[in-house]
């Protein structure tokens, strides 16, 4: 338990956006998604889904879904505000800076933590691409997250293991603390360091 | 219009009963050095141990075994500190065992104990966040120099049968002691009957003041001060006394004694029914902790599918104050260690609220807060990933 009244630190931007979630997904609405993508999980504390409709290469129309706590509904309010018209493009690189620094600031510690449309927006645009035989010239300029508890991305990974900072799975570990919270990450970083130590070490 | 406000977070603090407040106004006058000599010396004297025996009225505890502290945390620090000094000073025991569910000023004490190399053992609770005897049994033996059980547990309110453990561990020749904390003012807590050797308690979990406390040390067990520099208290706690503030945790155990077995009532009333009311209006809860051994103002309830920090805030803006096991909440990742010890699954350990209730609540606040859940969980259900 802790206190939380500390925690009303959020802007009035924030405060709106939770309150008054903007294009959120419902049942009724019928909405025909061109790209859906998801990340986060429950047992990470965040979980979230966009869906997205593609016209002329934008983001003609978005929706959301979102289990998390009040800056990670208002960071995802505040992105499918965003992300709205923008060419695909432009949404695939819109930063968690760019939100946040459009809702006005988030405290420092949900920062990390519960900002991920942006992360569930470019998954979406991947499964648009995919589904439609595009190809992605974006993917790989991405860094890529591995352990969605702890955020640790593979370019960030690839890097330790580059400088042999860990060189081994306990190394990394404790570098990153990956797989410390809900542990599902564990298997694909262990293929991903495989691979790392490979391509660097062998 | 006048914003509503439902305080439904005793478990963290409660306000000063009016006694209080009244009595410390008029202590405010009692400037005088309680250690000194003279008449304004004698005379905070004199109300500092008329607090003394009121506080050792309420927890039945031995003559001469109360001494001041500025809350729990202090008290338990200074148990756990005083074992680890045994222990550098040689003694075969050189073991303790605490539970995984304690306060914070017990788990992180634990913590840097284990870094600087002690060993600490945690016993296991059950799902329901009691201890699990058989575990507590394999668990003693003649290494073991101290054993500390929480009385009743902050977040989810499951009592621990101290009693029965302080058996165990006399039997075993270790030292007990009980973090009764919490259970003040809501069951009867007495030391005679645990048995155990030292109990902490914080006033201001009983409508007392925030910053004192008592650690009720029993007659003849080992001992040493934590603060050192002054004779008050025996020597056991040096530091000026704070007389304003243990003239009203004086006041306060009078009137927690009292009151204790109609209060007690009363809590558990509203707990159960605000319990019954969100069983039957919202679909899919799991209400965590023991039915059978709870105090009577606590309850913690997980939410599948809505996250706890959301919940809370949405409660905030009613009007409504709770506190919520969710990791986001505290800026950590990691959802509430009570629950995830008590086997609850990590998703609804995001997902928990407590509400815990004092002698300020009613009923009809109680109806104000099944008016307003139910279409909160809801509301971010609908929001969240089928
Ligand atoms: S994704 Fe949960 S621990 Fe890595």
């Amino acid at each position: 338990m802790s206190n939380f009244m500390a925690q009303w630190v959020y802007s009035p931007v924030v405060k709106d956006h939770f309150m008054n979630p903007r294009n959120t997904w419902s049942e009724e609405e019928h909405f025909e998604a061109d790209g859906v993508g998801e990340v986060g999980s429950l047992a990470c504390g965040d979980q979230m889904q966009v869906l997205i409709k593609v016209e002329n290469d934008r983001v003609a129309d978005l929706r959301w879904l979102t289990y998390g706590c009040a800056s990670a509904i208002a960071s995802t309010s505040m992105m499918s505000e965003l992300a709205i018209g923008m060419t695909l493009e432009e949404a695939y690189f819109l930063s968690p800076e760019r939100i946040t620094e459009a809702l006005g600031g988030l405290p420092e510690h949900k920062f990390h933590c519960s900002v991920l449309g942006d992360k569930a927006l470019r998954a979406a645009i991947d499964d648009y691409l995919k589904k439609n035989g595009k190809p992605n010239p974006w993917q790989s300029q991405v860094a890529k997250v591995i352990c969605e508890c702890k955020q640790v991305t593979d370019i960030q990974v690839e890097e330790l293991v580059k400088s042999k900072e860990a060189t081994t799975l306990e190394e990394l570990e404790k570098l990153t603390g990956y797989g410390t919270v809900c542990g599902k990450c564990k298997p694909q970083m262990a293929l991903l360091f495989d691979q790392l130590q490979h391509l660097y070490h062998v | 219009m006048e914003q509503t406000i439902i305080y439904l977070d005793n478990n963290a603090t409660t306000p000063l009963h009016e006694d209080v407040i009244a009595a410390m106004n008029r202590a405010n006058e009692l400037y005088g050095n309680a250690s000194s000599m003279h008449a304004m010396g004698r005379e905070a004297m004199e109300a500092i141990e008329e607090s003394r025996q009121a506080v050792r009225d309420l927890i039945d505890a031995p003559e001469g075994s109360i001494v001041f502290t500025s809350g729990a945390s202090e008290a338990n620090n200074t148990v756990f500190n005083l074992f680890r000094e045994r222990i550098d000073l040689g003694s075969k025991r050189n073991r303790i065992v605490t539970t995984t569910i304690e306060h914070p000023s017990i788990i992180e004490m634990v913590a840097h104990l284990r870094e600087l190399g002690y060993t600490i053992d945690l016993c296991p609770v059950d799902h329901t966040g009691r201890v699990v005897m058989e575990e507590m049994e394999k668990l003693m033996g003649d290494d073991v120099a101290l054993v500390s059980v929480m009385l009743g547990n902050n977040e989810i309110g499951t009592i621990q049968p101290v009693k029965e453990i302080a058996l165990l561990a006399h039997h075993h020749g270790a030292y007990v002691h009980t973090d009764a904390t919490q259970a003040i003012g809501k069951i009867p807590v007495s030391m005679e009957e645990l048995g155990v050797d030292y109990l902490s308690l914080s006033a201001h979990k009983f409508y007392g003041p925030k910053g004192i406390g008592v650690l009720a040390i029993r007659k003849g067990v080992p001992f040493a001060p934590f603060f050192h520099g002054g004779h008050q208290e025996g020597g056991k706690r040096a530091g000026t006394y704070n007389n304003t503030a243990i003239v009203g945790m004086g006041v306060a155990a009078r009137i927690a004694r009292e009151e204790l077995e109609e209060e007690s009532a009363r809590l558990w009333k509203l707990r159960e029914m605000l319990r019954e009311g969100i069983e039957a209006s919202i679909p899919n809860v799991v209400v965590n902790g023991s039915r059978d051994y709870c105090l009577p103002g606590t309850l913690d309830v997980s939410f599948p599918r809505a996250e706890g920090e959301s919940i809370l805030l949405y409660l905030d803006l009613e009007g409504i104050m709770v506190s919520t096991g969710s990791a986001c909440a505290s800026g950590s990742l990691e959802p509430s260690y009570v629950l995830l010890a008590s086997g609850v699954d990590i998703e609804l350990a995001h997902g928990s609220i407590r509400f815990s209730f004092g002698r300020y609540n009613t009923e009809d606040e109680v109806h104000y807060v099944l008016e307003k859940l139910p279409p909160i969980i809801k509301r971010l259900r609908e929001m969240s990933i089928r």
